[in-house]
């Protein structure tokens, strides 16, 4: 093909050659026959005719193959394209930011809800959770799970992990590591190897085992240089000394809550925690599972249920009422980003169309200035057909010069885009130009350029000849009008579609920003502070004392107005509960009988630090200590749902797990723990507040470090610095880590509607900017126009105002049709983003309203400015002019 | 492109051919050549018109009746020079005989008392 077009060239410069030759031999000869020789050359010119014509039809007897005309409407259509270079740059750009937009957008969507997880069977991947009567995905005990991992016939292979930080000391600067509590199973789960060393032995997880540790290939890289003799070293974790068997690829990533940046893998057994054996301790493990080949979800659940109610028969103290629940791994890592993902996807989608259309308005618009061409062509005998596939090529050409824009935008800008986002996205590493995305993008380019070249093209490829050469080029306006008004609707249903959107996130957002969390999160920073490892020894005593010290530390420092040590629960950010029941009321016979409520162990400034109102009583004092008698303090929900009406001051209750009876001295206002969006949705509410120092010995001793909650002056600067100063001057092996401000927390909680209201907000505005650029156009074509017929109007006496008004109306009238298709549209589309909205409805009438308000007022003032024009024309001036 | 010319091809289409496969049998030729040869036989009748010929050329050419050489004219002009193959012989004979055909059966249309008293 390529050869066939090199040998072309060489054929149409030969062709010049011979044409040339012919022109001077018959020169030559008049010259010889005794001409001059100019009037030779001018007569030998005149007898050969249109040079030009002779080599196209010679030209057309060489024979086309479809590649060469091809090649020929390529030609000829670039040639098109640069002669308006305008219109070009402003389609090209169009179609770029559409289709890239597209692209970036689809390469998410494509990367993180339909691509197959990055192991081995990955359909075989389930996450498993134990169901509570309180929380449908609990945390599983230890016992419990080795019992499903026994006795279950459907799995071949159970993990069990959980999040723990490790204080890392003997290399450098101490520092806290992220590690992960595992079963030994947990990497045979993912048929994830180690790059070097092995994974744990069955056995190797059991209590009492020997201290080993995985870690992974980046801390590999960081403290041992990728040396391979790391197997066998030791690793000081909290104190205490774990030989190192393996190393986690540095790849291996896996999308579930707390699992990013994991440095460090440990046998659930070396968890010194005395619950651990416990079959009723809720200590936030969760599973993941590999069904075995062929077993579907249902009967792996089926199979636990079995399991789970011998375990109940078995031993009903602890496992009365509690099920196993088994989700596919995928869709537990994805599941609050489908929606999200899904809503942004459709929205640009739209603005793609939106861009078609108007590239097709551009198109159309430049269709009357070719129509002439068009017409001539059609009368020299080109066919429908040839015209039609002319207009394709152009828009084609248009498309994929756009798409390819628009695919390096898209390449360049997603990791960007996606670095940048609040939300952290699942699997977002996995997110990249593959083939899929491509194909999406090569599909979605050749349906734009068929869609708008079609669009342009059959209103243009079909001139009634006769009227378009009389016309003088005036012509095919009647159709054009038409075709231009039914764009101009579809980009006001499209824009109004887009705008409702943005409105209802605009609504869910400022509802969502007058929700009173229940204290002021302004100026509060929260962290943790990790305790020196030879701790660990100290006994409760020594802890206590090194806690007080980290107290005293902090108040002095300046800029801290208020401080409070937390453990537990911290508002929004995690949770943490216990199990507690009411003095007075029957003994429960087993945990499953008792209450449950979200514990926040602090100190006495709490109140002051988070400005959480005291109801009736009083909140803890210093004396509130270690060898006071136990007092706690409950919220309101609490007092409501089991007091009733009663005071509960003076009451007392049982808390098994932490130390036992204590008195109820005070009732404080609800905090919104789960979130500003989702704490109404949640069963649980009651709340507990426990002094810091009456934790019970045996956990007091197993504390290796502690959560801070500080209100600071903003007026200081490097408040946070100075706290870390002060820290490490209690002990250099202490670490300050997780700084975080409560505003921020409370922000990140409401980051996916955030980012659903700016972007959905970018493509409403840019919708409402194309689709008014597009009225505009239109009713200034329909004005000039028409400037005869308002010229012969008012000199019949129609008023000014008349003749505003029928211009207005004309725009008005594709609006108010625009607009509701719009809203019938909205009606059935803004249902699939309910989960996204908060305290308005998918189909909120003030937001349809107020939206449909604002673009008809759009469309209006479109309309005005050439409707003035139109109210001033002077009829003399306009009926001369014809 | 033109319809204009492209009519007159199909007017002169076999003519044309047969003229041009005639000149072409005394010898090669070269486009100029060719069509001062047919004016010149014709007795300057026929003017062959420069956007039938090439045209024609190139397509006798691609149906390799003739083929086409550039040469070195006396001039020192660098020509296109076409001969006969010998396909183009087997061809200028077949249009031959049916242009004879033609002409006769025109003949008898336009003397149809010659046809008679041949009968």
């Amino acid at each position: 093909m390529t050869f066939s077009f090199w040998h072309r060239q060489k054929r149409e410069s030969e062709l010049d050659e011979e044409i040339q030759s012919h022109l001077q031999m018959a020169a030559q000869d008049r010259a010889d026959r005794g001409e001059t020789p100019e009037r030779a050359r001018d007569a030998a010119r005149r007898e050969l005719g249109n040079v030009g014509l002779i080599k196209e039809v010679t030209r057309e007897m060489w024979g086309w193959t479809s590649v060469e005309r091809l090649m020929q409407d390529l030609r000829y259509g670039l040639r098109m394209l640069a002669k308006a270079p305008g219109f070009t740059a402003v389609a090209i750009l169009t179609l770029a930011l559409g289709i890239g937009a597209n692209t970036a957008l689809f390469s998410v969507v494509n990367g993180v809800l339909f691509n197959p997880l990055p192991y081995t069977h990955p359909e075989q991947l389930v996450w498993l959770a134990e169901s509570k009567p309180n929380f449908a995905t609990g945390s599983i005990s230890f016992p419990n799970f080795q019992d499903w991992q026994k006795e279950n016939h459907t799995f071949s292979s159970m993990g069990l992990s959980r999040a723990y930080f490790y204080n890392l000391t003997g290399f450098g600067d101490a520092e806290q590591l992220r590690g992960r509590l595992i079963s030994s199973d947990f990497f045979t789960v993912l048929g994830v190897n180690p790059v070097i060393g092995r994974s744990f032995a069955p056995g190797e997880d059991a209590i009492g085992a020997a201290p080993i540790a995985m870690i992974s290939g980046g801390l590999w890289k960081r403290k041992f240089g990728s040396s391979a003799e790391v197997l066998g070293k030791s690793l000081t974790l909290d104190g205490k000394a774990y030989a190192i068997v393996g190393v986690i690829p540095e790849s291996f990533e896996l999308s579930l809550g707390g699992f990013h940046d994991i440095d460090v893998y440990v046998p659930i057994g070396q968890w010194g925690n005395p619950l651990l054996p416990k079959r009723g301790a809720g200590l936030g493990f969760h599973g993941i599972g590999r069904l075995k080949p062929g077993v579907s979800v249902e009967q792996a659940r089926a199979d636990l249920l079995r399991v789970t109610s011998d375990l109940a028969a078995a031993f009903p103290d602890t496992d009365k009422g509690i099920g196993a629940g088994v989700f596919p791994l995928k869709q537990t890592m994805v599941k609050g980003t489908q929606t999200f993902l899904l809503v942004l996807l459709a929205a640009v989608g739209f603005v793609l169309l939106i861009a078609c259309v108007n590239v097709a308005n551009l198109m159309l618009a430049r269709s009357s200035v070719r129509v002439r061409e068009f017409a001539i062509r059609t009368a020299m005998g080109a066919s429908q057909g040839r015209l039609l596939r002319q207009l394709l090529t152009e828009s084609l050409l248009l498309a994929v010069t756009g798409g390819t824009i628009g695919l390096l935008l898209a390449g360049w800008g997603t990791k960007v885009a996606i670095a940048q986002l609040p939300v952290t996205l699942p699997r977002a590493s996995e997110i990249g130009l593959d083939a899929p995305v491509l194909f999406f993008t090569i599909a979605v380019t050749l349906a734009c350029g068929v869609f708008f070249g079609l669009g342009a093209g059959l209103k243009s490829a079909r001139p009634n000849l006769h009227d378009t050469l009389k016309e003088g080029g005036r012509g095919g306006s009647g159709s054009r009008h038409r075709a231009q008004s039914i764009f101009v609707v579809v980009e006001m249903a499209l824009a109004l579609v887009l705008l409702i959107a943005a409105g209802l996130m605009i609504r869910s957002i400022s509802a969502l920003w007058k929700v009173n969390p229940g204290f002021d999160s302004h100026n509060v920073l929260t962290f943790g502070v990790a305790l020196p490892p030879a701790m660990s020894t100290a006994g409760p005593v020594g802890i206590r004392a090194a806690l007080r010290q980290v107290d005293q530390e902090l108040a002095s420092v300046p800029g801290v107005e208020s401080e409070s040590l937390s453990w537990g629960a911290t508002p929004i950010a995690s949770d943490d509960e216990d199990l507690f029941w009411i003095e007075g009321q029957p003994k429960p016979t087993s945990d499953n009988e008792m209450d449950m409520a979200l514990s926040y162990v602090v100190e006495e400034n709490y109140l002051k630090v988070m400005r959480i109102p005291l109801e009736r009583g009083r909140f803890f004092t210093s004396r509130d200590n270690e060898s006071a008698p136990h007092v706690v303090v409950v919220d309101e929900s609490l007092a409501k749902q089991y007091f009733g009406g009663k005071d509960p001051i003076g009451e007392h209750i049982f808390l098994p797990g932490k130390g036992g009876r204590a008195e109820i001295v005070g009732v404080v206002a609800h905090v919104k723990q789960w979130g500003l969006d989702t704490d109404d949705k949640e069963k649980l509410h009651a709340q507990l507040y426990i002094p810091y120092m009456q934790l019970p010995d045996e956990t007091m001793a197993l504390s290796n470090g502690t959560g801070v909650i500080v209100r600071y002056d903003p007026k200081m600067p490097a408040v946070a610095e100075s706290m870390r100063a002060a820290i490490k001057r209690i002990s250099g092996e202490n670490v300050m880590s997780n700084t975080q401000t409560m505003d921020s927390i409370i922000s990140d909680s409401l980051a996916t509607q955030q980012v659903s209201l700016i972007l959905l907000g970018a493509f409403a505005a840019l919708a409402l900017g194309l689709a008014t650029s597009g009225i505009y156009g239109v009713i200034s074509y329909v004005v000039q126009q028409r400037t005869q017929e308002i010229g012969v109007r008012v000199a019949l006496g129609a008023k000014r105002t008349d003749v505003l008004r029928l211009v207005l109306g004309t725009g008005m009238k594709m609006a108010a049709i625009g607009v509701a298709i719009g809203i019938a549209a909205a009606f059935g589309l803004t249902r699939l983003m309910a989960s996204l909205l908060f305290g308005v409805s998918a189909t909120d009438p003030l937001t349809f309203s107020a939206v449909a308000i604002l673009l008809m007022g759009v469309a209006l003032a479109a309309c005005y400015i050439p409707a003035r024009r139109a109210m001033r024309v002077d009829p003399m001036v306009a009926l001369r002019y014809e | 492109m033109s319809p204009r010319y492209q009519n007159r091809i199909e007017l002169l289409q076999g003519t044309l051919d047969l003229l041009i496969l005639q000149t072409l049998r005394w010898g090669p030729q070269h486009g100029y050549g060719i069509s001062q040869a047919i004016r010149t036989n014709s007795g300057e009748i026929l003017q062959v018109d420069t956007g039938s010929l090439y045209p024609a050329l190139h397509r006798l050419e691609r149906q390799k009746w003739i083929s086409a050489d550039w040469k070195v004219s006396e001039n020192k002009q660098r020509v296109r020079v076409y001969r006969l193959t010998a396909k183009g012989k087997k061809q200028l004979e077949s249009e031959r005989s049916r242009w004879a055909q033609v002409s006769d059966a025109i003949a008898g249309v336009l003397n149809p008392a010659n046809r008679e008293n041949q009968a």
